[in-house]
């Protein structure tokens, strides 16, 4: 997928502008949050499986390169083939060319994001393959032509009313008088159209929350079963999913359950978990005749043992953009790239480059929301600082801030001269806004007042005026 | 308890010190009504976070071993602010990780440090004041104070000690209010949005006075309010504990009372 992360201002400008992404906003921000806080507060141990959710990751990640080979051997046992992807383009090419192998003209695919990463639809479709999203959600951007806007819910910034229009559009064989007014019509139409496509499908692809070391088997959890019709009906299942997805056991998997529904929907577990472990056997009744898995690599590695390493515990929930005001203001396309939200906020910069995706981590008042509900308590702020600190390192930051910046800390480290300057300066601005006690605009600060009034100083500085109470005997007792 | 008469130096934080020292003796009164002696460290600027906050690590560094040094010699060290108060109690040893010599200096000084209105209840162990407020007023959680340090039941229960003051819960207090230090200035559309939520949220309220606990907050607020015609006041939490509300709301020129809303 194209960037337009380096256009993050001009894009959250015209999202802002923009009614139908806020009011959907409007209405996601209040629905989530209440689902998660309603979920956590009906499990005692919720906080406590946060934290073993959260050593789970952390374990499997300092152990990573045991389990995934532990874990490419076991899909090797089961029938299986893993392929090592270091690249978005390795990943590409693994996957076209067991596409191309096998001669198919239409995949069906689950909802991956690893999949919008490595912007396999269009790879495929410029083969000559159909690509048909089977997620809902990813079917309606799909039709729309869009990028996802939520990791867990793509099409959160399209209404209702919109979708109709988009199926009125596209289905025109279906009769023109037909209701689709209520969210059940439009389910059971994607569901009509997408049931010929899993019949036709020669590979069905999906992503990953989680593949198991121990067994080889690779988990989904969706709420519409799509994945289930699309990894078992066609004759190749093919798994794409980042190296971080590796857990020891099953145990562990169902551990992370726990906490991954609740805090993504607030339902206590989604409707289907779906665990898939190689090929059909002889005695199964159905099931593919091959299983491949695609390990996406594409910057992690590097990622590990860096200040970022804690970003690879994350499991995909979308908590942190459901609680995000800044994600509430401008919504999930603004962040220009795959991820949004304060987890895309911090992972963006690692697989595209910080020079490309500098904004992300600045775009944040550091509130701290994201942290507070994030399942596997990754430091989401504590992080976009730490590219910021690189931003700043590599002169990134821009240079009219900088020199600002520089001129305060010079005087900050100097506070007697920080104290004579400051108390020169508040004395002449409280008397400019005196007579009103605000001002509607001040030169140099045009970002401040351009929305907002600026309030006056009271004319006098604490610390001069401390020292005239000391001076007269009012000292504190 | 605390320590009979514990010497407190006040951190009063770079807009108190600029914008409002009224809030300032606000907090050194309601300390020494508490039983403390308070003292205010000339050597003091700022807590550093403009900036920690914009990858300046060098610079934070240098300022946050300045604070160490002035604030060496108190029992505690107190700040009208949960964002300062966060950046010296949370962010102080972190700054420091790899030299450890540093680092048992900033969690020394960690250890000692509060935010005001907590530090009064849950160190100084007061649970009323001695004020009136004869307004219906509502109360927005900053967010340092509140997530960093579970600053919330605090204020709340020295508010009900007010005489005369109704408090009508904000929905969403929790909910950042936009300002975020310079965030406000370098994204100010994404920041008016959402300023322009709260303040939404703040007027359906139909209180008079909106009161917090950091003045980069109650500045943004206040700045939204007033620019929207609206006459709620705003004011530091401190000032109304202390009752010391005769000074003009924030953005309010003397003499010059809006008209209450309530
Ligand atoms: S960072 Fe945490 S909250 Fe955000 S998607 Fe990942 S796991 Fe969920």
């Amino acid at each position: 997928m194209q960037s337009r992360s380096h256009r993050f201002k001009e894009n959250a400008r015209e999202a802002i502008a923009d009614p139908h992404i806020q009011a959907a906003m409007a209405k996601m921000k209040v629905g989530f949050t209440g689902k998660r806080l309603a979920a956590a507060a009906r499990l005692p141990e919720f906080e406590a499986l946060r934290d073993a959710a959260r050593d789970i990751k952390n374990h499997s990640l300092a152990n990573l390169d045991f389990y995934l080979e532990r874990y490419e051997e076991k899909v090797t046992e089961c029938g299986g083939q893993v392929h090592w992807a270091p690249t978005a383009e390795d990943a590409r090419k693994a996957i076209l060319d067991i596409c191309q192998r096998v001669g198919a003209k239409t995949v069906t695919k689950g909802k991956s994001m690893i999949s919008e990463e490595i912007a396999l639809n269009e790879h495929l479709e410029n083969a000559g393959i159909a690509a048909v999203e089977t997620d809902l959600g990813e079917y309606i951007i799909q039709l729309r032509k869009e990028p996802p806007s939520h990791i867990i819910a793509p099409a959160v910034h399209v209404s209702k009313e919109q979708v109709e229009a988009d199926f009125r559009a596209q289905h025109q064989h279906l009769p023109a008088d037909r209701s689709l007014s209520e969210p059940t019509d439009l389910v059971n139409e994607a569901r009509q159209i997408l049931r010929q496509r899993y019949l036709d499908a020669d590979v069905g692809i999906t992503g990953a929350n989680f593949l198991i070391a121990e067994t080889g088997t690779s988990i989904i959890v969706t709420n519409e079963g799509n994945g289930d019709l699309t990894q078992s009906l066609p004759k190749v299942h093919i798994v794409i999913a980042s190296i971080e997805k590796v857990v020891p056991n099953l145990e562990d998997a169902s551990t992370i359950l726990r906490v991954l529904a609740r805090s993504a929907t607030g339902q206590e577990f989604s409707a289907y978990t779906t665990l898939s472990t190689g090929p059909r056997r002889a005695e199964d009744p159905d099931g593919p005749e091959e299983y491949h898995v695609i390990l996406l690599d594409n910057g992690r590695s590097s990622m590990l043992g860096s200040e970022f390493q804690e970003m690879l515990r994350c499991i995909r929930c979308g908590a942190c953009m459901n609680h995000c005001p800044v994600y509430h203001a401008v919504g999930g396309h603004s962040y220009g790239w795959v991820y949004p939200g304060p987890m895309g906020a911090v992972l963006t910069p690692n697989l595209i480059g910080v020079e490309e995706a500098g904004h992300l981590p600045n775009a944040s008042t550091f509130c701290g929301r994201c942290e507070s509900v994030c399942p596997v308590r990754i430091p989401l702020p504590k992080m976009m600082r730490h590219w910021r600190e690189r931003e700043f390192e590599k002169h990134l930051t821009p240079t009219s801030f900088r020199s600002g910046l520089g001129i305060w800390a010079f005087l900050a480290r100097r506070p007697a001269l920080y104290r004579r300057l400051t108390g020169l300066g508040i004395r002449a601005l409280g008397a400019l806004g005196r007579r009103r006690g605000r001002f509607r605009s001040l030169p140099l600060a045009g970002g401040w007042t351009k929305y907002r009034d600026l309030p006056a100083p009271q004319g006098k500085t604490f610390q001069q005026l401390w020292a005239e109470k000391q001076k007269n005997g009012g000292s504190s007792k | 308890m605390p320590k009979p008469e514990p010497k407190v130096g006040l951190f009063v934080t770079c807009l108190v010190d600029l914008f409002r020292p009224s809030v300032g003796f606000a907090a050194v009164k309601l300390m020494e009504a508490a039983g403390c002696r308070v003292e205010v460290p000339e050597l003091q600027t700022c807590c550093g976070q403009p900036a920690y906050n914009s990858g300046d690590r060098a610079d934070t560094r240098a300022i946050a071993l300045q604070v160490i040094d002035a604030f060496q010699s108190f029992d505690y060290v107190v700040a009208p602010s949960g964002s300062c108060a966060a950046m010296l109690k949370s962010h102080y040893p972190e700054l420091f990780d790899k030299e450890p010599d540093l680092r048992a200096k900033a969690e020394e000084l960690s250890s000692r440090t509060f935010e005001l209105v907590s530090f009064l209840t849950d160190i100084m162990q007061v649970s009323g004041v001695e004020a009136a407020f004869p307004e219906k007023v509502t109360y927005h959680d900053s967010c340092s104070g509140l997530r960093e340090l579970g600053v919330r039941d605090q204020p709340r229960k020295l508010l009900s000690s007010v005489n005369e003051l109704s408090l009508v819960e904000l929905p969403d207090a929790d909910i950042c209010c936009g300002f975020g230090g310079t965030f406000c200035v370098k994204y100010p559309d994404i920041s008016n949005t959402m300023v322009s939520s709260k303040t939404e949220s703040i007027e359906n309220t139909g209180a008079g006075t909106l009161l917090a606990g950091d003045l980069g907050c109650l500045m943004n607020m206040a700045g939204k309010l007033q620019r929207s015609g609206s006459d709620i006041e705003v004011r530091h939490v401190a000032e109304v504990l202390a009752d010391m509300t005769d000074t003009p709301a924030i953005g309010v020129a003397d003499g010059d009372v809006q008209s209450r809303g309530n």
